[in-house]
């Protein structure tokens, strides 16, 4: 057994975590910062916190992940980091020549108090920032929330440092994406274009982060939401948010900024949460919904219909980030699945608000997120009730393993497959791509180990 | 000796590859980019900070203690103290095997264990936590050993991880808790954690226990920590050879292991940058030698063998470890045999750790390929210039913040196992007895030496040499392959070996066959980018005659 001394009893922790269902913030803020064109993330803190993130994101895309950092010593740590930071910029314009630098604090430079806005603007007054170009900033420290808070601080940076209003309205809806994979980001511009609304997507690690092998590498690769986009957004006529935790503090801040009024829904993962989309960004753009998505979400119900005996009443177990979290349990809800076992690690009382709305249909599921919500505690869980399937990110696999449960890889970070780069789990479409994989679980598993003589032919 | 290959002008190289940095930037990087001449080895900037922006392969000191030296060891309940994510990027990551004795025995290497601070403990101090953090890993787990790691805001808030390790243990009895202040901000680069590692395993694990293990020929493997399968493969060796292995440092090794380390006769070091203090360390307190060898290779693996067997002085070991050649080296040779054709006149490139961009350079000469230039990530002076260097290196306020041990003979446990003279004999045969001629002496003229080599650099080296294979680590692996390159991961070995030993060098043989005659570049462009579009070209085509 790989987790051997996992127990069955489960007795409350208070200062251990074992297993984390979540990472850190900095990393997020890295992610969301490729979702701009041109842009070089940057990590104000130690080599290893830059090394650490762009290792982990690049063997989760198996892509160029371009990120510097401001190498703090002890001698940084002890009298302020703001020599780094103002050395970093001037290197990294003159070598890497983004067009915007976008920093990230850590836990280092946010226990010392460093302070990335008087510092980014001591870089502008000292001539550091070359005309046209552009540092912004996120803090981020680690100590607080998860990597999807990070994420979320920086895709507000963004909306708050490039948002102007120039007291014009456009036609134009801005999508603001919670975490989601490049494949994600192409399918919400592919479904707004099918429905005929213009909108910027921000941040949009497409053609980023799945860039085509071409024989040279491009330092800036052609897609993210580009500075043009991002100026815009305070001119749009309204925001919808995909994400409460990830993506609806950048709406608000716009809001604010801006006064652009904004909704929020869930990621559009499984049919009622991608509903729910179609319908705030059709009511949004006053625009009436195609035929060929009713024709695409008819095909996804028309699965749930053929294929309802393989899913009723299987238990499952996820572990994860709540905007995937959310639709996805009510999704498993939907297919008449019993989601027993939930666990994330990130904190927020809006989360847990929804998931107790969700869960009213399965009361007896156990579920917990923030502080020593971990992988640990799902897999004592899972000892005490068993489930038909897993569902989390790669380290889920230790635990498939031991308990012999069938597996899907969902969320990040994916470490051990491709796929979420390129096929999208969101939309219709991507939803009916999650439940091919669901029943490819159960079925490759009834074949295994099914008896001889009840082994079946049709499915 | 001069390759047969064209080198282009070095110093037009070096220019090409400052060019665009600022001045001071320009200057610094300079002294760290250095053209070879192994007659009269010139000294390389090495162990120096990274400047600010510039896009480094380099990681921190807690990565260097806890990721590289304490992580493969399979018992010790790793503790980091610190943010979530800390712990969480050093959770298997980096491909350690490890082989419990039985599916009972201990082995926390699959889990990860932090305190995940809060703010509150950021502001309040976190010393409460962090023992109430082992407090309930002792009660769930009951190790034998506990280990902290501490991170960057740890140190700054300070958090006092050893006098809370020690009230720990002191109220345990039965637990070993101790603490390594592996701050990431301490030193240049993970070498700083390696000496952190090591001063820490010295300290607290080392010398605990003084059975003597059976066997003629005991030593410890040192900077050896069995990525994809390694050390396996040099225990086999061993094994076959009559050669008992007492410790591993640390690949593969339990608790137990490392405390009985010292009852070993000689010590062979491996990877010398992260592990050479522990040699130099048990030499001073129990008269153990150390002596650098190298398994990776397959000719290097033999010699290797002899050294050790010349150093232990047995006859009969002699006569074993020239069976075992002639066995393994057969079936060494087909492979090689078969490959050498299709490799040979190759060129490839390795920036990568602090032993590794020199060990396999031995495998690719085996292949017939060579080195057009080579860099260590986070080496010192000595590991590229030889130890003859060390007493000029200059310590600067980096490495000053990183602690010496003063170590002196154990009254009772000190016993030289060689006389002064028998060393003085055995460096005579050609044995590295305490020593490490380093990198360069190996490398041909005028190929190039870069120490911490950038992403700027690399793509220039790329664009000038055109090499082909280029060995790096995760982060530069796609952007290297973006350019057309093929690059071979040597710190996680693109999830393969192991490459040490015989069976290692066969498989390192067919990956670099595999990978530099993939037919796959070739088809990178499209036939319509080659030949011209459709558009305007009138259509082929014939009519069917029958």
């Amino acid at each position: 057994m790989l987790l051997r001394h996992t127990p069955k009893e489960v007795i409350a922790r208070e200062g251990l975590t074992i297993n984390p269902a979540k990472t850190c913030q900095p990393i997020g803020a890295m992610y969301a910062a490729l979702g701009i064109h041109g842009c070089l993330p940057h990590s104000h803190g130690s080599q290893g916190c830059c090394s650490y993130h762009r290792s982990t994101l690049t063997r989760h895309y198996k892509e160029p992940v371009m990120a510097a950092t401001s190498s703090f010593t002890e001698g940084a740590s002890v009298f302020g980091g703001q020599a780094n930071l103002l050395a970093a910029i001037e290197t990294i314009f003159s070598v890497y020549e983004p067009d915007i630098i976008a920093v990230h604090s850590t836990c280092l430079s946010e226990t010392i108090g460093d302070d990335l806005q008087q510092i980014t603007k001591k870089a502008k007054d000292d001539g550091k920032i070359p005309e046209g170009k552009y540092v912004i900033y996120a803090s981020t420290p680690s100590f607080v929330g998860s990597h999807v808070t990070g994420y979320a601080n920086m895709v507000t940076g963004i909306a708050e440092q490039f948002a102007q209003s120039t007291g014009e309205k456009k036609e134009q809806i801005n999508i603001i994406a919670g975490w989601m994979e490049p494949s994600d980001m192409r399918e919400i511009k592919k479904l707004s274009k099918e429905l005929g609304v213009k909108i910027v997507l921000f941040p949009d690690t497409s053609d980023v982060l799945d860039a085509p092998q071409t024989g040279k590498h491009e330092f800036y690769p052609k897609g993210g939401t580009t500075v043009e986009e991002l100026k815009s957004i305070g001119d749009s006529s309204s925001s919808l948010a995909l994400g409460c935790i990830s993506a609806e503090p950048a709406a608000i801040a716009l809001d604010k900024k801006c006064k652009v009024p904004f909704e929020t829904v869930d990621m559009p993962i499984g049919l009622s949460a991608t509903d729910r989309f179609i319908m705030s960004l059709s009511k949004a753009a006053g625009v009436e919904v195609p035929d060929e998505i009713t024709a695409e979400r008819g095909r996804l119900i028309d699965v749930m219909t053929d294929m309802e005996q393989y899913f009723y009443g299987k238990k499952v177990a996820l572990f994860g980030d709540p905007d995937q979290i959310i639709p996805l349990t009510e999704f498993l809800l939907d297919l008449n699945m019993k989601p027993i076992h939930i666990v994330s690690g990130t904190p927020g009382q809006r989360f847990e608000k929804r998931m107790k709305e969700i869960l009213r249909r399965i009361p007896e599921a156990n579920f917990k997120n923030g502080l020593n919500a971990d992988m640990f505690l799902l897999h004592q869980w899972m000892k005490n009730e068993p489930v038909d399937l897993l569902i989390g990110n790669t380290y889920g696999k230790y635990i498939a393993r031991d308990e012999n449960v069938p597996f899907l890889r969902f969320g990040f970070p994916i470490l051990d497959r491709i796929g979420h780069s390129y096929f999208p789990n969101i939309g219709y479409s991507g939803s009916l791509r999650l439940l091919e994989k669901i029943l490819n679980a159960f079925m490759d598993r009834q074949d295994r180990e099914a008896l001889e003589e009840k082994f079946e032919l049709v499915m | 000796m001069e390759a047969n290959i064209h080198f282009p002008d070095p110093s037009k190289v070096r220019e090409e590859l400052t060019q665009r940095y600022p001045a001071k930037v320009a200057k610094k990087r300079t002294k760290s980019i250095i053209i070879n001449d192994p007659e009269t080895i010139p000294e390389v900037q090495a162990n120096v900070r990274t400047v600010p922006g510039i896009i480094t392969q380099r990681g921190c000191s807690y990565a260097g203690c806890k990721g590289v030296v304490l992580g493969p060891t399979r018992d010790i309940v790793n503790i980091v103290h610190g943010p979530i994510g800390c712990s969480f990027y050093a959770w298997l990551t980096r491909r350690n095997q490890t082989r419990p004795e039985t599916p009972e025995h201990e082995n926390y290497i699959t889990y990860c264990f932090s305190t995940d601070m809060q703010e509150e403990n950021v502001v309040f101090g976190g010393e409460k936590k962090l023992k109430q953090a082992i407090q309930e890993a002792y009660d769930l787990f009951h190790p034998k050993s506990i280990a902290i790691f501490s991170t960057c805001p740890v140190g700054l808030i300070g958090d006092d991880v050893h006098v809370a390790s020690k009230e720990m243990r002191e109220k345990f009895g039965d637990c070993n808790v101790f603490g390594f202040s592996c701050e990431g901000y301490r030193g240049v680069s993970q070498s700083a954690g390696h000496h952190i590692a090591n001063n820490g395993v010295f300290k607290h694990m080392v010398g605990r226990n003084n059975t003597v293990k059976e066997g003629k020929f005991k030593l410890n493997l040192l900077g050896e920590y069995n990525i994809g399968g390694d050390a396996f493969e040099i225990e086999r060796i061993f094994e076959k050879a009559g050669i008992t292995l007492v410790a591993s440092f640390s690949g593969n090794s339990t608790v137990g292991q490392l405390e009985n380390a010292h009852t070993a006769d000689l010590n062979v070091i491996m990877c010398h940058r992260s592990i050479n203090y522990m040699g130099e360390m048990m030499e001073t307190k129990y008269g153990i030698p150390w002596m650098k060898v190298n398994f990776v290779g397959a000719e290097s693996t033999a010699k290797s063998l002899r050294k050790i067997a010349e150093y232990f002085g047995d006859e009969e070991l002699k006569a074993r470890v020239e069976e075992v050649i002639a066995e393994e080296m057969p079936k060494v040779k087909a492979v090689i045999d078969d490959i050498r054709p299709r490799t040979e006149g190759k060129t490839a490139m390795l920036f990568v750790g602090g032993s590794r961009a020199h060990h396999y350079q031995d495998l690719f000469t085996e292949l017939g390929m060579t080195t057009v230039a080579a860099g260590y990530e986070f080496a010192h002076r000595d590991d590229y210039e030889g130890r003859h260097v060390l007493p000029s290196i200059k310590v600067d306020a980096d490495s000053k913040n990183i602690e010496e041990l003063k170590i002196v003979a154990d009254p009772e446990l000190y016993q030289p196992r060689k006389t002064e003279a028998e060393l003085e004999a055995l460096k005579e045969k050609g044995l590295e007895i305490n020593g490490y001629e380093g990198m360069m002496k190996q490398m041909m003229k005028k190929s190039l030496v870069v120490d911490d080599v950038s992403h700027y650099e690399s793509e220039k080296l790329i664009e000038i040499y055109k090499p082909d294979i280029f060995c790096a680590g995760i982060k530069e692996k796609y952007v290297v392959q973006k350019m057309g390159v093929p690059l071979k991961q040597l710190h996680s070995y693109d999830y393969g070996g192991p490459y040490t030993g015989f069976v290692g060098a066969t498989n390192f043989y067919r990956d670099i066959d595999r990978m530099v005659n993939n037919p796959v570049w070739k088809l990178i462009k499209a036939p319509w980018e080659t030949a011209g579009n459709g558009k305007g070209a009138e259509l082929e085509a014939s009519y069917v005659t029958q």
